[in-house]
């Protein structure tokens, strides 16, 4: 499989696992008195603070054969994560989530609780009064969320060099291509990659703020 | 409404104990509220009023209590049982509309009745619909309504959910006067049209006068007067209902209408009273009188402005601020309260038993739809 093949498929799963792993905890975050609240945002906001060789060494050390993550992985499937595409998808949750979470929390605190409160007063539980109302009342917090993590995934470079090396079709992405090819000297190639991401990311960009811009003026 | 009345658990009715911290006050109530009508809850802000309603619908947890509707519980501390808020068959009107803006106002209606596998009253989509005047709008967004509109919508979508009950909490506090003056009508025929019982928060008595059939008082957190309006309207002793805009309410039966002055003679127990305005011949009339409206008479004055003068003794005089007190009347079976100067009061020497004459100003004559408003002098 082509790197940029690679590294959409990764993207596009990641931005699904931090979807269905995100919403409940900005949901919760958004919503709870706990005291632990603090704590929690500063650990999900730290890959934003940390250099990403960081995260990768500790990902490395954690998902590595002997790591409490890699070693009971091995023993359940076979299988190392590290330099695999399975660990490339928990590496890049990990380094992506805040970019998930922070603008879903924006959009769940702004909704606030009344629209819910309302809608449960009609008879919705829970979960029917967040599918029906608050969801679709903070598509723009959705719409972000799935923008940026997805953008971010496609853009991570030092994690992926870390924990999933270079393995073709399996884990050498897009960003690890180029830079591949800039160190063998084919800069032609690492142009012709560079020129389709470059027009790729701007074309998800800009396609988010003119969606963006739609349901705002709703 | 009566608190000394025992109940059984399968009376007809909210029974509920509720106590509940908050930084402010403590909520700590007990008492029964009966199926039917509308029950007022009076009290200045900050009285627990809202904290009430709120530990009905399942929106707050107390941090001990009980609730017993129609003799089902659906909330008991000691038990750790708690009915979830959907589960609950209520309607909520809460203080702004909260409908939701991506959806229409028909499917905002829709949205409770759908969910609704209610047992409460039974109620017609069309005819909520006519009642609160919403059949023009029915294809709009919520944001192309006006303030009072959407609680229209709001008032109707919390119907058609088919509730046993519906609590309602200062629905017209964020509305302009104008804007209240016309929903004022749409609640006053859901009270005369549909069977389901209202229980209604406000802090402006004159609301409460005009739709409430019982009524109670909070205070800091406590229920200090219940019982029906009329009497406790009378309770003239509590700061509450003590201030600017004390006075009872008398419901009279509608008479003659004079076209050449614009006046219609109505009856109630204490005489005929002029009323401004035409009203529906036969109908029967709330008609609210403030204490600073009524003024006293040894005899019946002979050549005065006000139209209406009607005989009654004192019940008693109570004091009221420094220079005034407040005169319970007796009028056939109604009763009134006039706002004196002290110093009348002594000059007249006005003693309880006294046969005296009331002069009421015809402009304080208000009907229910007229309420809050004020009349041109």
């Amino acid at each position: 499989m082509g790197p940029l093949l690679l590294s959409i498929q990764l993207a596009t799963i990641t931005t699904l696992v931090l979807l269905i792993v995100g919403t409940p905890l900005a949901w919760w975050l958004a919503h709870t008195p706990s005291r632990w609240k603090p704590a929690i945002q500063a650990t999900v906001a730290l890959p934003i603070v940390l250099p990403p060789t960081v995260i990768g060494f500790y990902l490395l050390i954690v998902l590595g054969p002997y790591g409490a993550v890699g070693r009971w992985w091995v023993e359940v499937t076979g299988t190392a994560l590290t330099f695999s595409f399975t660990g490339l998808v928990i590496a890049s949750c990990i380094y992506s989530l805040p970019f998930a979470v922070q603008p879903l929390l924006v959009a769940f605190q702004s909704l606030g609780r009344r629209d819910i409160e309302a809608a449960r007063t009609l008879g919705a539980s829970p979960l029917d009064a967040f599918f029906s109302v608050a969801a679709p009342l903070s598509a723009h917090g959705f719409l972000n969320a799935i923008v940026l993590s997805f953008a971010h995934t496609l853009g991570e470079f030092g994690v992926v060099l870390m924990v999933g090396g270079n393995i073709p079709g399996e884990t050498r992405v897009i960003s690890i291509a180029i830079y591949d090819h800039v160190e063998s000297l084919d800069y032609a190639a690492a142009h012709q990659m560079s020129a389709l991401l470059l027009v790729f990311a701007f074309v998800v960009l800009l396609s988010m703020f003119v969606i963006n811009r739609r349901l705002l003026k709703r | 409404m009566n608190m000394r009345t025992a109940t059984t658990g399968t009376s007809a009715g909210i029974e509920m104990r509720y106590v509940l911290s908050r930084a402010d006050f403590d909520l700590d109530v007990d008492l029964d509220i009966p199926m039917r009508g509308i029950t007022g809850v009076f009290g200045e802000s900050g009285a627990g009023k809202t904290s009430l309603l709120r530990c009905i619908a399942g929106l707050e947890r107390p941090s001990s209590g009980r609730l017993v509707v129609d003799g089902s519980v659906w909330q008991d501390t000691a038990s750790r049982r708690s009915l979830p808020v959907h589960q609950r068959e209520i309607g909520y009107v809460f203080q702004e509309p909260r409908l939701f803006s991506h959806l229409t106002v028909h499917r905002n209606l829709d949205y409770g009745r759908r969910r609704a596998q209610r047992r409460g009253v039974n109620v017609e989509f069309e005819q909520i619909v006519a009642l609160l005047g919403l059949e023009s709008m029915l294809q709009r967004m919520p944001d192309a309504l006006s303030g009072g509109e959407a609680q229209r919508v709001s008032i109707a979508r919390a119907l058609l959910c088919e509730p046993r009950f519906v609590l309602m909490d200062e629905p017209l506090a964020a509305l302009d006067k104008a804007r209240r003056a016309e929903i004022l009508p749409f609640l006053d025929r859901l009270h005369t049209e549909l069977s389901v019982p209202i229980i209604y928060v406000s802090h402006n008595i004159g609301e409460i006068s005009a739709l409430c059939d019982q009524l109670l008082v909070m205070r800091r957190g406590r229920v200090i007067a219940d019982g029906d309006l009329q009497s406790v309207l009378m309770r003239t002793d509590l700061p509450a209902l003590a201030g600017e805009e004390a006075g009872s309410v008398v419901v009279a039966k509608v008479g003659s209408y004079d076209a050449e002055y614009d006046l219609t003679c109505v009856r109630f127990s204490g005489g005929e009273l002029l009323v401004a305005g035409r009203h529906e011949p036969g109908s029967e009339l709330r008609v609210r009188v403030r204490a600073n409206d009524v003024s006293l008479c040894r005899a019946r004055p002979s050549s005065t402005t006000i139209l209406n003068i009607l005989p009654a003794v004192v019940d008693s005089i109570d004091p009221d601020a420094d220079a005034t007190v407040l005169v319970h009347l007796s009028l056939g079976s109604d009763r009134l309260i006039a706002r004196v100067t002290r110093r009348s009061s002594t000059e007249l020497n006005l003693q309880v038993g006294d046969e005296v004459f009331a002069q009421i100003k015809s402009v304080a004559v208000r009907n229910v739809l007229q309420f809050g408003t004020a009349l041109p002098q």
